[in-house]
C-alpha cells in the first residue's frame, strides 16, 4: 500500500509540476469549454423561447451544466493524450521500470487529471458567473455538482489511460477522443430530453451520460433529479474503466 | 538526354566563397575549390564545419554572401537554372515522401526534370535496377530501410543524367553493408561514366577510400587540400611497433630497429621505429629480426591518418570534433 | 537551354502526388469527412425543435444545417493542405523540388489541386447524405450544381489559406495549433441559427462581421430559399476574395521557400 502511495504521488506530482512549469499544456482544457459555453449559451440562447423549454435558471445555466461536465470529461481525455505521448517518447517505459507498484502509475495519472480539472472547472464556473449565470442550488447541491464533475473526470481519465496504454502511440488520440465526444453529444446538449425527437431521443434516453447531465442541471436549479442514479452510473463506469486501464497496463508490461 | 555542360575549366570552381548568417559567425569563410571533371572530391570536416552550407551554395539553394562559383561552367548566381540542370544532388536529408512508392518518386522527378513522356518509364526502370530497388519499387517509401532510402535518393539525383553529382553525407546512419554498396556505386559512376562527384563526409575512412582529392574544412575555412596519400605524407611517415616474445630481448630489438630509423621504447614493452623511407622497409625489418632469431609477439604497421592531418592543422581531432 | 515541362504538366504532376498522398492516408481522409457528418446527424436531430422558434425560415432543421458540413469539411481540407505542404518544408522535400525546373506557381497550384480533389469528393458525399436524409433543394437540380460549385470554391479558398500558413510557418505542428481557431470562426457565425434570430446582441454582431456566415448563407440559400442572388454573390465573393488574397501572399512566400539563386 505504501509503495502504491509513493508511485501515485510521484506520477501525480510530475503531472502537476509539468502543468505549473508549462501552463500552455492546460490552455486547451480551459479554452475548449469556455468556447463551447460562449458558442452555445451565446449563440443558441434563443432556444429558451421554444415552447415547453422550462429550465428556470435560464439557458446560460442550462448550458453551463453541460459544459462543466464536458470539461471534466475532456480533462480526462487530455490525460490520455499525455499518457500516449509518454509511451511514444519512451518515458512510460522508465516509469514501468522504476515503479514498485505499477497500478500506482494509473492512480497517479488519474490524480493528476483530477487536480488539473479542479483548476479548469473553477475557471469555467467563474466565467459563467461573470456572464450572468443564475444559480439556484444551495451549497450542498453545488457540492453535488462538483462531485459529478469529479466522477466524470475520473471515469473519462481511466478510459483514456486504458486506450493509451493499449495502443501506446499518439495516433491513439482520435480513438480516445471520439467515443467520449459522441457519447457527450448523444445526450440532451442543446435542449432538455423532453424536447428531443427521433433517433437522438431514443439514444439519449438510454445514454448514461444523460442522467449525469440532467442530475447536474437539477442540482444547479435547486431541484435535484436522478442524483443517486448519476453517481451510481459514474461509479460503475469508474470500476469498469479502472479494470480496462489495468488491462491496458498489463498489455504495456507484456510489450516491454 | 543531353544536359547543358560548359567544358571550359574545372567542373566545380569556387573563389573566396562566403556565407554569413544573420547574428552568427561565418559558416563558410572564403573558400577556394577547384574540382576537375571526373574527379571524386571529398569534402571532409566535423559537424558544423560548413560542409553542407557549401553544398547548398554550389547547388544554388542558398545564395552566397560574397565570392563566386561556377558549376559545370555556369555561374551559381547568374545561371542557376543551367547549374541545376547539370547537377544531381542527394542532400543531407533524404527528403522523401513516405506515402509515395519508389517508382512514383522517380516518375515525378522525371516529369519535373523535363524528360519526354516516352522516356520516363524507361529511365525509371533503369534506375530502379541500377540501385537494386526493382522489387521494392511499388512499396511505399515509408517502409524502406535507411539504406534503401539512400539508394532511392541517389537514383533521384541521377534521373536526368547529370555530369556532376553532389552527395552530402550520403552514408550517415547506414549499416556497413549499405555503406559499402553506396561506395561501390559512387566509384562506378566516376570510373565508368566519368561523373564528377563532390562528396561531403565526416567519416575519415569514407574520404580515404573514395576521394581522389580531399579538402578538409574546419570552421568555414579549408585547412588542407590534396590527395589522401600526400596529406598523410605531409604529416609524417609510417611507423612499426614490435613487441618481443621475451622481455629480455627488448635491448637487442632496440639495437636492430635503430638501423632503420630512430626507435623509441614504449611503456607496454614494445619498441616503435619511424620509417622515413616508407613502409617498403617492413620486409627488411622482418628479415633482420628473423635472421637474429628474435621471436616477436606482435608487429604492427601504423600509418598516419586523416585524423592526424586534421590534428596537425587544427590542434583538434576530427573524430568526435564538432559533436 | 534547360529542358522544361509545361506549366500544365508540372501542376498535374504535383497535384497527382498531392491527391495520391491524401487518398492514401485513410485516417486523414475519413475522419475529416466523417466528423462533420456525425455533427450533422446529431445536431440535425437534437436541434429539430428549433424550427418552432417564430420566424425560423424552414420546417426542416436538417435542411438549415446542411451548409455546415460543407464549410467544416472545407476547413479540414485547409488543414490537410497546410500540414502536407508544411511537411514538405520540414522534411526538405521542397529542396528536392527546388533542384528541378519546377516553377513556384506550379508547386503552389499543384498542391492546391490535390486539396481541391479532396474537397470535391467530400462535397459530393455531403450532398448525397443530405439527400438521403430527406433534405430537398428549393433551387432544384441547377441549384445542386451551383451548391457543388460554391462548395468547391470554398474548399479551394480554405486550401489556399492552409497553403499560405504552411509557407509562412513551415511547421505542421503550428498549423495544427491554428486549427481550433478556424472552428471558432465556424461556431461564431450563423451556423446554428439565422443571424436575425440570435438573441445575444454581441454574438449577432460577431456573426454579422464573420465572413464564414456568408459562406454558410450562400450554400444554405440554395437549399431552403431557392435562388437568392445576394446570398450567392456574398458566398462566392467572400470565398474568391479569400483565395485571391491568400494566393497573392503565398506566391512570394513560395518563392522564398523554393530558395534558389
Amino acid at each position: 500500500m505504501r509503495r502504491f502511495a509513493y508511485v501515485t504521488r510521484g506520477v501525480a506530482w510530475r503531472s502537476i509540476h509539468n502543468t505549473v512549469v508549462n501552463p500552455a499544456i492546460i490552455v486547451p482544457s480551459i479554452i475548449f469549454p469556455l468556447f463551447f459555453l460562449v458558442a452555445f449559451a451565446g449563440g443558441l440562447s434563443r432556444i429558451s423561447d421554444i415552447p415547453r423549454f422550462d429550465y428556470k435558471p435560464g439557458y446560460t445555466a442550462f448550458q453551463f451544466a453541460f459544459v462543466f461536465l464536458q470539461s471534466a470529461a475532456f480533462g480526462g481525455v487530455f490525460t490520455g493524450f499525455a499518457v500516449a505521448r509518454d509511451f511514444q517518447s519512451g518515458f512510460a517505459r522508465r516509469l514501468l521500470l522504476s515503479s514498485p507498484n505499477r497500478s500506482g502509475i494509473i492512480a497517479g495519472y488519474v490524480l493528476g487529471a483530477l487536480m488539473r480539472w479542479l483548476i479548469v472547472g473553477t475557471i469555467v464556473t467563474v466565467a459563467a458567473l461573470l456572464a450572468g449565470m443564475n444559480v439556484e442550488g444551495d451549497g450542498i447541491q453545488l457540492t453535488g455538482l462538483l462531485g459529478l464533475g469529479l466522477g466524470m473526470n475520473f471515469a473519462a481519465a481511466l478510459w483514456a489511460i486504458g486506450v493509451a496504454m493499449f495502443l501506446r502511440t499518439e495516433q491513439a488520440g482520435p480513438l480516445i477522443q471520439m467515443p467520449v465526444f459522441v457519447a457527450l453529444f448523444l445526450a440532451p446538449v442543446y435542449v432538455p430530453l423532453s424536447l428531443l425527437t427521433g433517433w437522438v431521443h431514443a439514444v439519449s434516453s438510454v445514454n448514461p451520460i444523460t442522467a449525469v447531465i440532467e442530475s447536474g442541471r437539477g442540482l444547479l436549479a435547486g431541484s435535484p433529479v436522478k442524483v443517486l442514479l448519476a453517481f451510481l452510473l459514474l461509479a460503475g463506469a469508474g470500476v469498469v474503466f479502472a479494470g480496462f486501464a489495468r488491462r491496458g497496463l498489463a498489455s504495456a508490461e507484456r510489450a516491454g | 538526354m543531353a544536359m547543358p555542360h560548359n567544358d571550359q575549366g574545372p567542373a566545380i570552381e569556387a573563389r573566396e566563397l562566403v556565407r554569413e548568417f544573420r547574428k552568427g559567425p561565418r559558416a563558410v569563410d572564403g573558400i577556394d575549390i577547384a574540382v576537375s571533371t571526373g574527379e571524386i572530391y571529398g569534402f571532409l570536416g566535423p559537424n558544423g564545419a560548413g560542409k553542407s552550407t557549401t553544398v547548398l551554395m554550389l547547388t544554388t539553394l542558398l545564395p552566397p554572401t560574397a565570392g563566386s562559383a561556377t558549376v559545370g561552367g555556369f555561374d551559381i548566381s547568374r545561371e542557376s537554372a543551367q547549374v541545376r540542370a547539370s547537377i544531381g544532388a542527394a542532400l543531407q536529408e533524404a527528403a522523401l515522401d513516405a506515402i509515395l512508392t519508389g517508382r512514383e518518386h522517380l516518375k515525378l522527378q522525371a516529369t519535373l526534370q523535363g524528360l519526354p513522356a516516352r522516356r520516363r518509364t524507361e529511365r525509371t526502370q533503369e534506375l530502379l535496377e541500377r540501385v537494386g530497388l526493382s522489387e521494392a519499387a511499388d512499396r511505399r517509401v515509408g517502409g524502406y530501410s535507411g539504406g534503401m532510402k539512400r539508394r532511392l535518393d541517389l537514383a533521384l539525383a541521377l534521373v536526368h543524367e547529370p555530369r556532376i553529382l553532389f552527395l552530402d553525407e550520403p552514408t550517415t546512419g547506414l549499416d556497413p553493408q549499405s555503406r559499402a554498396a553506396l561506395w561501390e556505386e559512387v566509384e562506378r559512376l566516376a570510373r565508368d561514366e566519368g561523373m564528377t562527384v563532390f562528396l561531403t563526409t565526416q567519416y575519415l575512412e569514407e574520404a580515404d577510400a573514395l576521394a581522389d582529392r580531399i579538402g578538409i574544412i574546419d570552421q568555414g575555412k579549408i585547412v588542407a587540400e590534396g590527395t589522401p596519400a600526400r596529406l598523410k605524407a605531409e604529416i609524417g611517415s609510417p611507423s612499426v611497433e614490435v613487441t618481443p616474445a621475451e622481455k629480455d630481448d627488448l635491448g637487442l630489438l632496440g639495437e636492430l630497429l635503430d638501423g632503420f630509423g630512430e626507435s623509441k621504447r614504449g611503456s607496454n614493452g614494445s619498441v616503435t621505429v619511424q620509417l622515413p623511407g616508407g613502409e617498403a622497409a617492413l620486409a627488411e625489418i622482418v628479415r633482420v629480426l628473423d635472421s637474429n632469431n628474435l621471436r616477436v609477439e606482435t608487429l604492427q604497421l601504423h600509418q598516419p591518418s586523416l585524423d592526424d592531418v586534421f590534428l596537425a592543422k587544427t590542434g583538434r581531432k576530427l573524430e568526435g570534433a564538432g559533436a | 537551354m534547360v529542358a522544361q515541362t509545361s506549366l500544365f504538366e508540372q501542376v498535374g504532376a504535383v497535384a497527382r502526388r498531392s491527391a495520391v498522398g491524401a487518398f492514401r492516408q485513410r485516417a486523414l481522409l475519413f475522419f475529416p469527412m466523417l466528423f462533420p457528418l456525425i455533427l450533422f446527424a446529431i445536431n440535425g436531430s437534437a436541434l429539430s425543435k428549433v424550427t418552432e422558434i417564430p420566424g425560423f425560415p424552414t420546417h426542416s432543421y436538417r435542411a438549415f444545417l446542411l451548409a455546415m458540413p460543407f464549410v467544416q469539411g472545407a476547413m479540414f481540407v485547409s488543414i490537410n493542405a497546410g500540414t502536407s505542404l508544411a511537411r514538405d518544408v520540414e522534411t526538405g522535400f521542397l529542396n528536392r523540388l527546388a533542384l528541378t525546373p519546377l516553377r513556384s506557381e506550379a508547386m503552389l497550384l499543384g498542391q492546391l489541386g490535390g486539396a481541391l480533389v479532396l474537397g470535391t469528393v467530400q462535397a459530393i458525399v455531403y450532398l448525397l447524405v443530405g439527400i438521403a436524409t430527406g433534405v430537398t433543394f428549393a433551387s432544384g437540380v441547377g441549384g445542386v450544381l451551383v451548391l457543388l460549385l460554391l462548395s468547391i470554391t470554398i474548399s479551394f479558398a480554405f486550401a489556399t489559406l492552409g497553403g499560405l500558413l504552411a509557407l509562412r510557418l513551415g511547421s505542421g505542428e503550428a498549423i495544427q495549433g491554428i486549427f481550433p481557431l478556424l472552428f471558432v470562426t465556424l461556431f461564431l457565425s450563423s451556423s446554428s441559427l439565422p443571424r436575425n434570430l440570435i438573441k445575444a446582441e454581441w454574438f449577432k454582431e460577431v456573426a454579422t462581421y464573420n465572413p464564414v456566415s456568408y459562406l454558410l448563407e450562400g450554400l444554405r440559400s440554395l437549399v431552403i430559399q431557392g435562388w437568392n442572388a445576394q446570398a450567392l454573390a456574398k458566398g462566392f465573393g467572400f470565398s474568391i476574395a479569400l483565395a485571391t488574397i491568400c494566393l497573392l501572399l503565398a506566391r512570394p512566400a513560395m518563392k522564398s521557400r523554393l530558395v534558389r539563386t
